[in-house]
């Protein structure tokens, strides 16, 4: 049996039309696109090309404001330490969120060593930043606001909007880390307001190790990685071509399937969670109900712990991924779920699904019937699931 | 990730669910560390004549409170004692090394189930059962960064190999 993918997030396949081109890429066997001879001319264009499509999907009205990278990482690292040494003679704060992704986290950290100060502002109960308490942390010092898009575990979306006003009056730069949105989300960096947006191409059906950093004109920012002039002098190192053709091509396809997507995205979230509400019983659905991405449901099992409903759904070949801090390695609960007021028990029972436009309401049937199953077996062997039901049935008892 | 015969117990524990006639039980961890186990030992003629769990917690730590049901189920109350976190981690043929520290908890479990049971014919009365919620080295391992699997100090800030940020709950 075919194992059903219900971690897009993780891991989403290659569309066909994107394969062809990366293979087609490969057989043309490109030049170098700095190359002054003819060979690297048609580098260039094809190069042109994939910058034309992926602008086009965020709305950057001038292409040289797109830099192609090698993924989500390394354009937060650019965005965040090149803003960062540029500016460092202005000041060395920057503002936060309590929920980012921790290529933001770690990558402050290590700022912090080098004696930025930060500042990270609390979400409320659906992980949504209040903009006023953003407006209240910027401080003379600030130079830099970074907040994420959309959240990867939750998928709650920020107010990016009210955010970018904010910044433009107080005149600071304004990064946000958009991976799990672009592709997924309409984006407009130009209503957004903001200087910076990272994104990756494995997020809309594109390779990984490729991705990009908006950056507009004007913003001042250090490159990360020094060398050559590619990439208009932002991003040195020859370009991976095949790569940047792959993201071009996935940008064209999620510009025009980017409706249709969405619909079929949000079709399948309500399906999932009124399935989940309506067969298992204590579970808490995260993430804002409407201010949050398409194609992500988030979900609390009580009573149990993440990484044992994940390896017995893999049993049954079904994949999706969970936040138990187990299971992640890192031994400490989500600090997105604590954030949002989840206690450590039901952030260490935590999964995350996602889906994506060839995911069907049949799947979604069968997982929810495994995982209906799945959550019984493990809820049977739970201390706490059996101290729970002692508890109802006294209180039932009771009244 | 896991042995086979993690897989093997996890997939298929023996000896689930709650006794409510239990003559010892046991109680270790908390959800901050991530795993709670709770032993109950039925005890007869001073050899363990039945024995079961409950566990919240990841693949491991199911599998440890499952294999260690096994070892205890037979041997007597002398026997039983020598059961330690590492005799489980090696009938279970390893457990990767972030595991043995947070779910290899089910001798300490074991443990305090004996001493409940012996507490109780000896007439002390406590309050609920034996149990431990404290984060305590007593297994003898030491601990290991989660991050590069090196072994880390345990007074340590950081990951003395990978420079993270080790926190008190590690």
């Amino acid at each position: 049996m075919s194992i059903l993918n219900l971690d897009h997030l993780a891991a989403n396949p290659l569309l066909p039309e994107v394969q062809d081109a990366m293979i087609e890429a490969i057989k043309k066997n490109y030049s170098n696109p700095s190359s002054q001879h003819q060979l690297g001319d048609e580098a260039v264009a094809a190069l042109q090309q994939a910058r034309e499509q992926v602008a086009r999907l965020i709305n950057s009205p001038v292409l040289k404001e797109v830099v192609f990278t090698s993924g989500g990482t390394e354009s937060i690292n650019h965005a965040v330490k090149g803003v960062a040494f540029a500016n460092e003679s202005k000041g060395k704060h920057i503002v936060t969120s309590n929920i980012e992704h921790n290529a933001v986290l770690r990558t402050l950290r290590a700022l912090k060593m080098m004696d930025f100060r930060v500042t990270s502002v609390p979400v409320d109960e659906y992980g949504r930043v209040d903009p006023n308490d953003l407006a209240d942390a910027i401080r003379d010092d600030t130079i830099l606001v970074t907040i994420m898009h959309s959240n990867n575990e939750i998928g709650t979306i920020q107010p990016i909007e009210e955010i970018g006003e904010i910044t433009r009056a107080k005149k600071v730069i304004f990064h946000s880390d958009a991976v799990d949105s672009v592709g997924v989300v309409p984006m407009d960096v130009q209503k957004l307001g903001v200087d910076l947006l990272s994104f990756a191409a494995n997020q809309f059906y594109g390779p990984s190790g490729v991705g990009g950093l908006y950056i507009r004109r004007g913003t001042r920012i250090w490159p990360l990685l020094d060398g050559g002039v590619q990439e208009n002098n932002k991003r040195a190192g020859t370009e991976n071509l095949i790569g940047i053709i792959g993201m071009g091509v996935a940008a064209e396809f999620a510009t025009r399937e980017m409706e249709f997507r969405i619909k079929h995205a949000l079709k399948l979230k309500q399906k999932l969670t009124e399935g989940l509400q309506s067969r298992i019983e204590d579970i808490l659905i995260n993430g804002h109900p409407e201010l949050a991405l398409p194609n992500l449901v988030s979900v609390s099992v009580k009573y149990i712990e993440g990484e044992g409903i994940v390896l017995m759904l893999d049993e049954e070949n079904i994949a999706v991924s969970t936040r138990s801090a187990c299971a992640a390695g890192a031994l400490q609960a989500s600090h997105v779920l604590l954030s949002i007021g989840r206690d450590f028990a039901d952030a260490q029972g935590t999964l995350v699904i996602t889906f994506g436009r060839d995911t069907t309401e049949a799947e979604i049937d069968r997982f929810l019937k495994v995982l209906e199953e799945v959550v019984q077996t493990l809820r049977n062997m739970s201390p706490l699931y059996i101290k729970a039901r002692q508890e109802k049935a006294e209180g039932a008892a009771a009244s | 990730m896991y042995s086979e015969v993690v897989m093997d117990h996890f997939k298929n524990p023996r000896n689930v669910g709650e006794m409510k006639d239990a003559d010892g039980v046991g109680e270790v961890g908390n959800p901050i560390c991530g795993d709670m186990m709770t032993i109950y030992i039925k005890v007869k003629d001073d050899s363990i004549d039945d024995i079961s769990f409950l566990t919240f917690g990841c693949g491991a730590a199911i599998a440890v409170s499952s294999i260690i049901t096994e070892m205890a189920k037979g041997k007597t109350i002398v026997e039983a004692q020598q059961i330690t976190n590492k005799s489980v981690a090696q009938a279970l043929e390893g457990l990767p090394k972030n595991k043995l520290h947070c779910s290899n908890l089910g001798a300490d479990a074991l443990q305090l189930a004996i001493r409940d049971y012996q507490d109780k014919k000896a007439g002390i009365v406590r309050d609920g059962p034996k149990r431990s919620d404290k984060h305590e080295h007593n297994h003898g391992d030491a601990c290991y960064c989660p991050y590069c699997d090196v072994e880390a100090d345990e007074k340590a800030p950081a990951c003395t190999n990978c420079g993270r940020e080790l926190d008190e709950a590690h």
